[in-house]
């Protein structure tokens, strides 16, 4: 390369201390990013990419520690360097924009205050003229009335507008290299397309060099200009993006990149979806149907999550809600799951009124309608195991005897491919994967009519959600199941539904096929959606590469 | 940037496949040296209880008036007292009324407190306001106040004084069981439950009880050492046993008068309540890190 590398990594490798002994987390790592350059390190989780970004920036946890390689910052070498050496690079030389923008600001202080503060660090000069930059910098990253927002907290912005301000930490001393640790990945897409667009202006205008680390290949492909893909601590493959993209090298790769939600929806001819479904259907076969819900909270003046939302959905299809976060679509989810009552409207599950079961109604009406959590690390009891837990609604609804239900369960681990040894584990022996088959197995063991799923692949790695996806599809066919299907994914969505309502402040904005809401969306709100999606220049390599 | 974020790469090790780890099983790490101490101390305490007389061949009652307040020796090895009866041998034998009474002061406090909390946590509402603003008025008092009030009404002795203690603790177990029941309450798998199907009960018995204890009994642990100094205060202020049972608090009222020129009488018992407390904090703080 000619253009002299800003940061260089040679050989590294990183370990972690752990209880059962030394646990590699990065091994022989090597990769240069150049002034102006973009290079995205993706893996999927524990495959050791944010651990190479906190090596680079010094913030390795406790019980990390560099076993052997270099880091070069500008030529020199700052592995092994103490957390006092590195004040000197971190903010100056380095900016960081962290993952989460919902707790990296200081609460207590206000925006100005906050980022006063690097300023103030690296005596950047006297309070008035730290205050102007202050204002520069969030002019800088977009924010409307700087004079304003300087003085508001943390908890009056957004999600969008904090991770701005992280940006502008991060640019205030103009770094050569910023490190971005997944900083989009908690953003909605519409937001998230912004603040990469901010990115790539920043990147343009100062040549600054950007570490991208993501777990998401398809924001990867969109943004970087070079590709470097982990595995378990250990490189596959790096090259230019597009040769990346084009010719993937390892078998990894290609697999990363079919099961990117993207490709996977280039796919989704294979789900000959009937043109006019709805519109065929007879109210028989309509088994769910929402009409005019609306959903308050609080008192006095309450707020309204959803409002006058209708919907139906045709026994053994998939309808898709999909919206940005806040746009009540997790609400209504609930309301049709029977946990919450609404404050207007109507739901009806095989022409029966949810909001009227009560008590044993609401207890027998759980065998219709199951609904499956975001968070498989949170729905599963700790200290149940994986047989406990599936066997439990079997249990509950006194279904079978001892050896009976054993049979069934051991059916159901078996449907969701988990392999019988797993009915001895306990939730935090198995991945988030697992876990989430173990929901499902817990879900389907009634044999319900309905399965919400409220942003149930949400949570997890690409490769493990076009797993799950898979399983949903396959499932569906052998059971007959109606999917009520939350997401924010656009992408995901595309691959499983057949309906679609796009929900925006708690109405909804667009109902319909999903092809037609695809291909041809009648809305602004669908159309800024769906051109946000990450993954356009995936899809067009995949194009090119498969005639 | 966030704490979790940080902490994150610690769990790398997670990435192994979790059939590998569930089947080997980690080599277990050998626990740390005080824990150990901890272990042995509360251990001999509980000998000393259950067979005082393998410990000790001198009567806790009956002194030899020749022998009084001996300096510590080989014969009396941590002296004798006025009447000449053996320090060790009443300090051993003692154990038993500190560690019954204890015990007694920590199952009142755990049961009557966890049926409290339980209740107000799991059904909300008018309930939990009623029985959190009792517990507030209960928490208002100093602890050894109420206790000396309620053993006013109980009447004086070691049983008495164990039960006043443990009522004396009740609200900050009702307090901890509860926080913990609502925190459990809210979580995904406890909706799951009811979701697939539980009824109240059988969710509150099956997933809220167990998942909540965990620190309750951290708790219990650490109100073990509390319970023994608020015991012997009782003691040493003459509402437990009466003389000449050799309670570990009335052990050092008794050395009171003489702790000019016996300075052993007080100084032995007073360590051994300290060495207990101790132990049972450090055992109570290695409880609540496993639950964590």
């Amino acid at each position: 390369m000619s253009i002299p590398a800003i940061l260089s990594v040679r050989e590294l490798s990183v370990s972690y201390r752990t209880r059962r002994g030394d646990a590699p987390a990065v091994s022989t790592v090597s990769f240069d990013v150049a002034a102006g350059e973009v290079l995205a390190v993706v893996g999927e989780s524990g495959s050791g990419k944010t651990t190479i970004a906190q090596a680079v920036i010094g913030l390795l946890a406790e019980n990390g520690r560099i076993d052997s390689g270099e880091i070069l910052v500008n030529g020199t070498d700052v592995a092994g360097w103490s957390s006092r050496q590195f004040e000197s690079v971190r903010g100056k030389r380095i900016g960081l924009i962290p993952q989460d923008p919902n707790n990296s600001l200081n609460p207590v202080k206000t925006i100005g205050a906050n980022l006063a503060e690097v300023l103030r660090i690296h005596r950047f000069g006297t309070p008035p003229v730290i205050r102007a930059r202050v204002l520069e910098l969030l002019d800088r990253v977009g924010i409307p009335e700087p004079e304003r927002r300087a003085r508001q907290y943390p908890h009056e912005l957004s999600g969008g507008m904090k991770q701005r301000v992280l940006i502008a930490n991060a640019i205030a001393l103009e770094p050569e290299l910023i490190i971005a640790d997944e900083a989009t990945s908690a953003l909605d897409v519409t937001v998230q397309k912004h603040i990469l667009d901010l990115l790539d202006d920043l990147r343009r205008e100062f040549g600054t060099a950007i570490l991208f680390v993501t777990h998401d290949l398809a924001v990867a492909a969109d943004r970087a200009s070079r590709i470097l893909v982990l595995k378990n601590g250990r490189v596959q493959e790096q090259g230019p993006t597009t040769a990346v993209l084009a010719d993937p090298a390892t078998e990894y790769t290609r697999k990363l990149l079919s099961d990117a939600p993207s490709m996977v929806a280039r796919d989704r001819a294979a789900r000959a979806v009937p043109a006019g479904l709805l519109h065929a259907a007879t109210d028989a076969d309509r088994i769910l149907r929402v009409d005019g819900l609306v959903q308050e909270f609080g008192r006095g003046t309450p707020f309204r999550a959803v409002d006058q939302v209708s919907f139906d959905v045709v026994r053994g299809t998939t309808h898709a809600i999909v919206g940005e976060s806040g746009s009540g679509k997790t609400t209504v989810a609930r309301a049709v799951a029977g946990f919450r009552t609404p404050t207007g409207g109507t739901i009806r599950v095989n022409g029966a009124n949810v909001a009227l079961h009560k008590r044993e109604g609401l207890r027998q009406f759980r065998r219709q309608v199951q609904l499956v959590y975001q968070n498989p690390f949170s729905s599963l009891d700790p200290r149940q195991s994986v047989g406990e837990i599936v066997s439990e609604p079997l249990r509950n609804f006194g279904i079978g005897d001892k050896t009976s239900r054993a049979a069934t369960v051991a059916e159901f681990i078996d449907r969701v491919a988990l392999p019988a040894s797993a009915l001895t584990r306990l939730p935090r022996e198995l991945s988030g994967g697992q876990r989430q088959r173990v929901a499902i197995a817990r879900a389907l063991v009634l044999h319900p009519e309905i399965v919400v799923l409220d942003e149930a692949v949400s949570a997890l790695d690409v490769t493990v959600q076009a797993q799950i996806l898979a399983l949903l599809e396959r499932l569906q066919a052998e059971l007959g199941l109606t999917y009520l299907f939350i997401s924010h994914d656009l992408a995901v969505v595309r691959h499983i539904a057949d309906t679609i309502s796009v929900m925006q402040n708690g109405r909804v904005v667009e109902n319909g096929d999903a092809g037609t809401v695809f291909d041809a969306p009648a809305e602004d709100y669908t159309r800024e959606l769906l051109d946000a999606i990450p993954g356009q220049r995936l899809v067009n390599s995949e194009l090119e590469r498969t005639p | 940037m966030s704490l979790d974020h940080l902490d994150r790469p610690a769990d790398a090790p997670a990435t192994a496949p979790p059939a590998a780890a569930a089947a080997a099983p980690a080599p277990r790490r050998r626990p740390p040296l005080g824990l150990l101490l901890a272990w042995a101390v509360v251990a001999v305490i509980v000998l000393w209880a259950l067979v005082p007389g393998v410990f000790t061949a001198h009567n806790p009652l009956v002194g030899i008036p020749a022998e009084k307040l001996q300096a510590p020796s080989l014969a009396h090895w941590l002296g004798t007292d006025a009447l000449g009866r053996d320090l060790l041998s009443r300090i051993i034998h003692g154990s038993v009324h500190s560690l019954s009474g204890a015990f007694l002061a920590v199952s009142v406090g755990l049961v009557g407190g966890c049926a409290i909390g339980v209740i107000a946590g799991s059904a909300g509402g008018l309930v939990d306001d009623i029985l959190m603003r009792v517990v507030d008025v209960l928490l208002a008092i100093p602890g050894l106040l109420l206790s000396l009030s309620i053993i006013i009404l109980l009447g004086f002795g070691t049983t008495n004084a164990a039960i006043a203690v443990g009522i004396g603790s009740v609200a900050a177990f009702a307090r901890l069981s509860r926080s913990e029941v609502v925190r459990v309450r809210r979580t995904d798998y406890i909706e799951a439950a009811f979701g697939s199907g539980g009824r109240y009960a059988t969710v509150l018995l099956r997933h809220v009880l167990p998942n909540s204890l965990n620190a309750v009994i951290g708790y219990a642990a650490l109100q073990f050492g509390v319970a023994i100094i608020a015991i012997s205060t009782l003691g040493f202020l003459g509402y437990g046993a009466p003389p000449p049972t050799p309670e570990w608090g009335l052990l050092i009222s008794e050395g009171r008068n003489y702790v000019a020129t016996s300075w052993w009488l007080t100084t032995f018992p007073g360590l051994i309540v300290v060495a207990v407390v101790l132990a049972a904090n450090r055992i109570s703080s290695s409880l609540g890190r496993k639950t964590s």
